[in-house]
């Protein structure tokens, strides 16, 4: 199948039969994706679905219990410490993090760093770049999203929307090879949703390749090209999102859009 | 006044001798007190346990005992192990092993709730952005802490500050000490001891000033700092 709107690129990453256990509960129960450059993949799903977890899985900030991450073909390789599953080599893990910026519902840009510093942090110490270059880099995402004014402000000087627009060009300011996005406007003030969203529409007009945990149905309609459906750890419906979300396949993702359709 | 001028440089060479330990107990204090935090903080408990049991033991007795205990103890331990060669301990290296040491038991609860007071959010997307462990310690957890911790720490220096006058009396030449020999010569016990309290209080006023100073250059970032 090819996705319609896709300009089918090549795969930029492959998740295949990720499973994830907390204690007894198994929350995810196998799931795979495939994201191509340029694709835009909203993930759907009511709380406890493990649409979270799921993102969470792909940058190792959970491990996955089983299953395989591949970014731009490359395996994250994965051993054994102390009888329980983890990444066989940190530095592999810390290397394709770097690739795979992730923005966060609670913001959690950095205290203690000016704005500026906050998008220049990991240029510097992760990527390896000089302090002017990663200077520049971070005022011309700043200002692609719309807060180039803020730089020398701390995050706790700016709006929710203004603070997520930053940690937006944070994420912009590594060239990830795909974006993550865990419910990045659940923590906003209904007023400053749009901002942000605008912002995120405008990023997958220009082609990057974004996964996105949401919970805004129009976003995923009218920017994602794949809406994926996440109901109690398994993958309950999927497909392109104009035909998925006027027609689903499943009864729960039915349910599921009439209650957040009210 | 004339008894206080002839005295002042002896006075001031004491001055200078109780700074330098106070000075010595907080730079071994607070590497003493950051490990054993850290210690504290590690999931792993053949680490954290004993961390725990030192601190609260040393927290739970009299510092002037700790002094006694390594200056007269650990001269007793040395000539039991090294016979008529046991070198000696000073008065100035026993005050500094035990200020220094409970400092660091004070200082490492301090430190214990400084970085827990870091939200793990912020340490997450440190990791997120392929920091490593090692990074998100260094360029996160480590500028953060200062803002909950130097209060308390603050305090623990001038704690520190006063217990070096607990040195004195097994033999170190410090202000105290100077002022109590001055004092018994001239027969001006007022006068001097007055002017020691004096030493002290200007070492302690200009700290706490130097002390706010750091506290608000630490708060910076942080909603409702001054």
């Amino acid at each position: 199948m090819t996705t319609s709107g896709s300009p089918s690129g090549q795969l930029a990453l492959e998740v295949t039969g990720i499973r994830k256990t907390f204690g007894e509960q198994e929350v995810l129960k196998g799931i795979s994706l495939k994201a191509h450059e340029h694709d835009v993949v909203a993930i759907l799903g009511s709380s406890g679905s493990g649409k979270s977890t799921f993102l969470r899985c792909i940058n190792l900030l959970e491990t996955p219990t089983a299953g395989e991450v591949r970014v731009k073909g490359e395996l994250i390789k994965m051993g054994t410490r102390h009888g329980a599953p983890a990444p066989a080599d940190p530095k592999q893990v810390d290397r394709i993090r770097s690739k795979l910026a992730m923005v966060f519902q609670q913001f959690n840009l950095w205290q203690h760093m000016t704005i500026l510093e906050n998008v220049t942090a990991a240029q510097i110490h992760v990527l390896g770049r000089g302090k002017a270059e990663a200077a520049e880099k971070a005022e011309a995402m700043l200002a692609k999203v719309g807060v180039a004014d803020k730089r020398g402000h701390y995050p706790s000087q700016l709006s929710g929307g203004q603070q997520q627009r930053v940690a937006i060009a944070r994420a912009l300011a590594m060239d990830p090879e795909v974006m993550l996005f865990d419910e990045p406007t659940s923590a906003l003030d209904p007023e400053l949703v749009n901002e942000v969203l605008r912002v995120m529409r405008g990023l997958a007009e220009e082609g990057r390749t974004m996964l996105v945990v949401t919970h805004e149905i129009g976003f995923a309609r009218e920017a994602a090209n794949k809406v994926m459906f996440l109901h109690k750890g398994v993958v309950e419906d999927e497909g392109e999102p104009r035909a998925l979300l006027a027609n689903p396949n499943s009864e729960r993702f039915r349910q599921f859009l009439s209650g957040s359709l009210k | 006044m004339q008894p206080v001028i002839d005295y002042l440089p002896l006075l001031l060479q004491g001055l200078a001798t109780t700074l330098k330990l106070a000075v010595s107990t907080v730079i071994v204090g607070l590497i003493l007190g950051l490990l054993l935090a850290l210690a504290k903080l590690s999931p792993r408990a053949w680490l954290s346990r004993p961390a725990f049991w030192v601190t609260n033991f040393l927290r739970g007795i009299p510092e002037f005992l700790v002094l006694l205990v390594i200056y007269f103890g650990g001269t007793q331990v040395l000539g039991q192990v090294f016979g008529d060669k046991a070198p000696n301990v000073s008065p100035f290296l026993a005050g500094l092993i035990a200020l220094g040491v409970i400092f660091g038991a004070y200082a490492s609860e301090t430190f214990r709730a400084a970085f827990q007071s870091v939200p793990r959010g912020q340490i997450e997307a440190g990791r997120a952005y392929g920091f490593s462990a090692w990074q998100c310690f260094r360029y996160i957890q480590m500028p953060q802490i200062w803002r909950v911790a130097i209060p308390g720490l603050g305090n623990l220096w001038q704690g520190s500050v006063k217990d070096t006058a607990l040195v004195s009396v097994v033999g170190l030449d410090d202000v105290m000490r100077k002022a109590q020999q001055a004092a018994q010569t001239t027969r001006e016990p007022f006068t001097f001891y007055l002017v020691a309290s004096l030493m002290f209080l200007i070492i302690t006023l200009i700290s706490m000033w130097l002390i706010a100073k750091a506290e608000k250059r630490a708060s910076r970032g942080v909603a409702g700092a001054r």
